[in-house]
């Protein structure tokens, strides 16, 4: 039982080779793991913890947790999505330790569950038969609205800014879902909530973020 | 009947009277896939005849594509230095 298990079918081929180098000790391959998760780590932890160097501590033990777990990893989940379990594990136990933890069962109490509209109703018309459809149409944003705003470190800060700005329980899912492009099923298993449960949040979240978003486009609001 | 009239009236028959109110509010559930059939389909009529909210579909799918696209900043160098510290030492240790 010493021998790591076989990975399972479909694993990804560089990830198999990357996770032989980390097991063999190779530095260089953690380095790069490190370099692509930490700071990713760090902004899912300050979903849980508020404070920047518990957070920090949290992502330090994920790390550890890391170096402890990797002969034992079986390889059922990608790499990626293994680490960020191990994260949200120890965000979780420590959240609780502090008790700031904002627990998924109570969704209906934290302030990330006002049942908000998507876009904001002075936007649709009140009256007549067209009571409900918009009330002006919303501007189109530049077929490469996506990358400029990625790539300009104003807008990724707009951008980071408007995440941090979320309720816990909306930044949490935003950000494994659509930050880190994680599977909807280990979203689920990770947060503990139903795939209803997390559809709302998601929806709730990406809702606030394109308002947000909608603002900067159109002029005027600019990271503070 | 104006043009504008026309639509409504067909948006109303055929879209199975989703408003543009509702639209959005389903938008989620239509990216994740977890739409009902016909559910699916009144969706598809309100989209095809309404530009507003062909505009809110795309830009929350523009929206989506850009968190996933976020630059990751360097991790910082004392920080990153104490982890492979720690990665050498796990290392030793286990072989």
């Amino acid at each position: 039982m010493s021998e790591p298990q076989q990975p399972a079918e479909g694993a990804n081929p560089e990830e198999l080779r990357l996770l032989e180098r980390l097991r063999q000790g190779d530095e260089a391959a953690f380095a790069s793991l490190v370099d692509r998760h930490h700071n990713a780590l760090l902004r899912l932890a300050m979903a849980y913890v508020s404070d920047h160097s518990v957070a920090e501590e949290v992502v330090q033990e994920t790390w550890i947790g890391v170096l402890e777990g990797l002969d034992r990893f079986e390889g059922r989940s990608s790499l990626k999505t293994w680490i960020f379990r191990i994260l949200t594990n120890k965000a979780k136990t420590r959240g609780v330790r502090e008790s700031r933890h904002v627990s998924f069962s109570t969704v209906g109490t934290s302030d990330g569950d006002a049942d908000e509209p998507a876009v904001d109703p002075s936007q649709f018309r009140t009256t007549g038969h067209w009571a409900g459809y918009w009330a002006s149409y919303p501007q189109p944003w530049d077929e490469n609205t996506p990358e400029k705003l990625a790539l300009s470190k104003e807008g990724g800060a707009f951008l980071e800014q408007a995440i941090e700005a979320l309720p816990s329980n909306l930044r949490q899912v935003l950000v494994l879902r659509d930050v880190e492009g994680l599977d909807s099923k280990d979203v689920c298993v990770m947060l503990e909530i139903s795939e209803a449960n997390q559809r709302v949040l998601l929806h709730r979240a990406r809702s606030r973020i394109r308002r947000a978003l909608e603002k900067y486009v159109e002029g005027g609001v600019r990271p503070a | 009947m104006t043009r504008e009239e026309i639509k409504v009236y067909v948006m109303d028959y055929l879209g199975g009277r989703m408003t543009c109110a509702e639209f959005v509010e389903m938008v989620t559930d239509y990216l994740e896939g977890s739409m009902s059939f016909w559910k699916r389909v009144r969706f598809h009529l309100h989209l095809g005849l309404c530009f507003g909210c062909r505009v809110h579909l795309k830009q929350m799918q523009q929206m989506i594509r850009t968190l996933g696209r976020l630059p990751e900043a360097p991790v910082p160098p004392e920080i990153r230095a104490e982890l492979l510290r720690r990665f050498r030492t796990a290392k030793t240790k286990s072989s």
